[in-house]
């Protein structure tokens, strides 16, 4: 067994364990290895999605749109859990984040509503 | 031993908080999640006004000037826009190479493979140009538009989708001038371990960029 730390073997952090005196740890980042494979899905979803751009009877569909969106908000997550290390780091981060982009978000859905581009049928 | 291995040289100035977290880390996310309402500010514009255009160029539609009977074409460039999104996703590959070729940079290096990945210099010339050929393409992009007869005053379209993507390619310009002064910072002195949290918040704002373009480029370019 090789006892030499490898370079494309290990976590590429444990920041978190050096800058954390008050017994704070963050876990280990992803390796090399996994940069590449996001980078790989990453890449794949972006061409599946123009893909879809180019089939005229699936932009016509119901399901363009919803699949778009979600593609567009996988590819987000992916970034930022993996290469932003959201996914990683302490949890006060996470409500850094995710506090104002919810509340952005709900303000988007809530003006998609007021202006009529969202709207819900009432019988 | 494989994944054993961990640092233990902390930074020699620690600004922690009462988490024991890095005050600038903590700066920077802050600072992120406030640019994530900035943004979907800019993007709700664009949706609220979307196909609310009274005169062409139109994004997705032909549109015929009534009083000179000119055609102006779809204006969005779908093929030139897949290849600067390419090129940004790359980039933050690249950024998160620069940020574990630092982290990593008092390890030894014994084949050329993890010399390679072990070039901060290396990943960060690869994301500054990553970051310079994405600006290229909006320039080329924006370029065009504006020979198509589509301005920033043009029409609603023009307006919102100028300042949009302007602001968003302001943040890139910004992005690409601080991976220039962390070359000059490598240049000069050696980017150490000690300085992984330097590159660490670069890197936050870099995919912070990325990522607010993986929703421009779905709902502005892609979605008709």
């Amino acid at each position: 067994m090789d006892t030499h730390a490898s370079i494309t073997n290990l976590p590429d952090s444990a920041e978190g364990q050096a800058h954390a005196p008050h017994g704070e740890v963050e876990h280990a980042h992803p390796t090399w290895s996994t940069y590449w494979k996001v980078a790989l899905i990453l890449t794949l979803i972006t061409v599946g999605e123009v893909w879809a751009y180019y089939i005229p009877s699936f932009v016509a569909s119901r399901s363009f749109v919803p699949t778009l969106l979600t593609l567009s908000a996988l590819k987000f997550a992916i970034v930022v859990m993996f290469y932003m290390h959201l996914k990683y780091d302490h949890r006060l981060f996470r409500v850094l984040f995710t506090g104002p982009l919810l509340i952005a978000g709900l303000t988007l859905i809530a003006l998609m509503f007021l202006f009529g581009h969202l709207y819900i049928k009432v019988m | 031993m494989s994944a054993s291995v961990v640092h233990t040289s902390a930074p020699a100035h620690h600004h922690y908080t009462t988490l024991g977290l890095d005050s600038r880390k903590v700066a920077i996310w802050a600072f992120i999640g406030s640019e994530c309402m900035l943004f979907v500010s800019l993007i709700s514009t664009y949706l609220i006004y979307k196909g609310r255009s009274v005169i062409g160029p139109l994004p997705h539609e032909v549109w015929t000037d009534p009083s000179t009977g000119h055609v102006y074409k779809p204006i969005l460039n779908i093929p030139v826009t897949s290849a600067s999104t390419f090129v940004l996703l790359m980039s933050s590959l690249f950024m998160v190479l620069a940020l574990a070729a630092v982290q990593n940079k008092e390890l030894p290096k014994r084949t050329r493979g993890e010399r390679i990945l072990g070039s901060s210099k290396l990943w960060l010339w690869m994301t500054a140009i990553a970051g310079t050929t994405f600006l290229g393409f909006q320039a080329f992009e924006f370029t065009s538009f504006v020979h198509e007869g589509l301005t920033i005053r043009r029409n609603l379209f023009g307006s919102t989708f100028f300042t949009l993507t302007g602001f968003h390619g302001a943040h890139v310009t910004a992005g690409v001038l601080w991976l220039v002064t962390l070359l000059a910072i490598d240049y000069r002195r050696g980017l150490t371990s000690k300085d992984s949290l330097l590159v660490d918040i670069s890197a936050l704002y870099w995919h912070f960029v990325d990522v607010v373009w993986i929703v421009i480029f779905t709902l502005v370019y892609l979605i008709k």
